[in-house]
């Protein structure tokens, strides 16, 4: 197969429309309001929450 | 307390319903108790895309509704106590779990070529459907692709736990083993964004048709796999090489983009063109591009390591801290946490920051109906209907039988989902085949 690397994409054109994204600076604020109503709990006591998290086991 | 105990709060209404902390649900997926102490559920087969991400998410609700009914017998026991479940890959020891994927093939002469033939694949794609991680070192810390990558130590092998092959052996295809063989591979991460999911298994689904189907693909034999995972793994920025056995030098980039272009070339020829084949193929190349252009943008609200990218680095820019602070591992676990309050992921799609395939209806029917065209749809009538008529029953993948009952359904076709047997016991349970 001589086809291994195609430079058009025909497919392309087609390709579904991705749903509209938040704009840019919009997400953004979205993701920082966020950040700030779980700030005190990712803030407490991290470093021994983390360091207890232990799962023995599994594959 | 003690993991062993909180699993076993955890199960008490699995138990109470299903006289074992190890059943098939009516939804004919498996939900058990794991060796250490953890859930593991196992989705029926499915033979659809949506179905299996439906099936996986209902998985998340199935086992977050046993962290609520935890939590109130803890309360009614007098104890304070919130109960965490991630769904997530590594622990803070350094332990790996993550995600089995399983796919069932014809069976053929030279499984071991055809399954090794994938390996470079699979050792490539965490650059698009790794669950990206924080990866702590003695010199300091980093963002990688996949936290599975550094636990893997072999190619193939039929063992899992002692040796963690990135493909098991193993040949138990839970189906007529003279026709089909099954592919089961280990290396891939546990992930949250539905879209990430789409990708994982439809981009292998599509690789996998195509092997079936003869078409030659560029060969791309790596020289040393477990240093091509690991090398992989820790290089965002694309550019490391990995070597071939053939001597040439190749990024992941490379070899993701190589076999898209095959897959691309065969759309209307071995692949049938659906939308949502070329919602993968879109997918795949701008994950490929995010990486190559280093515009990470380009997927952050669809795979995981995107998403999770940018929520770490928005977050170590406000506590202005280095990669490796614990406030930023509690983030990580946040975001695996399946919990639809506490879980970081659920609070991102609910945000419009992350984006799904499923509609929430179709998860939520998965919680307790089977996918309707595979075996998992009598499997689910089954279970449903011997549990509702207090009847002792046992049931695997392959078997349906009640207790006392001279004769065992043995389902040996993944495909069928219709066999006038089941309906001859349905009958006899004084159900509805169709209830």
């Amino acid at each position: 197969m001589g086809q291994t690397f195609t430079s058009g994409q025909p497919y392309e054109d087609d390709a579904p429309e991705p749903a509209p994204a938040p704009a840019k600076a919009e997400s953004t604020d979205a993701l920082d309001s966020l950040l700030d109503e779980i700030d005190d709990s990712l803030q407490t006591n991290a470093e021994q929450f983390v360091r207890s998290f232990v799962q023995k086991g599994g594959q | 307390m003690t993991p062993e105990e909180v699993a076993g709060h955890l199960f008490h209404s699995v138990v109470r319903w299903g006289r074992s902390s190890n059943v098939f649900l009516t939804n004919a997926s498996r939900l058990y108790i794991d060796v250490g102490a953890h859930p593991e559920y196992a989705t029926a087969e499915c033979d659809t895309l949506t179905d299996l991400i439906a099936s996986d998410k209902a998985g998340e609700r199935i086992v977050q509704a046993l962290v609520a009914e935890g939590e109130q017998r803890l309360r009614d026991a007098g104890v304070d106590g919130t109960i965490h479940l991630y769904k997530n890959n590594t622990d803070s020891a350094g332990n790996s779990y993550g995600c089995h994927e399983n796919y069932l093939v014809r069976r053929r002469a030279d499984f071991r070529a055809f399954a090794s033939a994938l390996l470079p694949f699979l050792i490539t794609r965490q650059i698009v459907t790794g669950a990206g991680t924080i990866t702590r070192t003695p010199e300091g810390a980093h963002y990688s692709f996949s936290p599975r990558a550094d636990h893997m130590w072999e190619g193939l092998s039929s063992a899992t736990t002692r040796s963690r092959p990135m493909i098991n052996t193993r040949d138990e295809p839970h189906a007529n083993a003279e026709l089909y063989r099954r592919m089961h591979v280990i290396v891939g991460d546990s992930t949250m964004a539905e879209s990430t999911a789409l990708l994982k298994v439809g981009a292998t689904d599509l690789m996998l048709r195509l092997m079936e189907a003869h078409v030659r693909l560029p060969d791309l034999t790596l020289a040393n796999e477990m240093q091509a995972i690991r090398a992989v793994a820790h290089d965002l920025t694309g550019t490391a090489t990995v070597e071939l056995s053939d001597g040439r030098h190749l990024t992941a980039v490379e070899i993701q983009q190589a076999y898209l272009d095959v897959v691309r070339s065969q759309v209307g020829n071995v692949i049938e063109r659906t939308a949502e084949v070329d919602h993968i193929l879109d997918l795949w190349e701008r994950g490929i591009r995010a990486v190559r252009e280093q515009d990470f943008s380009l997927v952050d609200t669809e795979l995981d390591w995107a998403i999770k990218h940018r929520l770490i680095e928005r977050y170590q820019a406000r506590l202005s801290c280095g990669l490796g602070d614990p406030r930023l591992a509690r983030l990580e676990l946040a975001f695996h946490d399946v919990s639809p309050e506490r879980g970081l992921y659920h609070r991102l799609v609910a945000q419009g920051l992350v984006r799904t395939v499923v509609e929430d209806e179709a998860i939520e029917r998965a919680r307790t109906v089977a996918p309707q065209t595979t075996r998992a749809r009598l499997r689910g009538a089954f279970v449903e209907a011997a549990a509702a008529s207090g009847q002792d029953y046992t049931v695997d993948w392959v078997h349906l039988k009640l207790t006392g009952a001279s004769k065992t359904v043995l389902l040996k076709d993944p495909f069928r989902s219709e066999d006038s047997r089941v309906d001859t016991l349905l009958e006899s349970l004084g159900a509805d085949e169709r209830g």
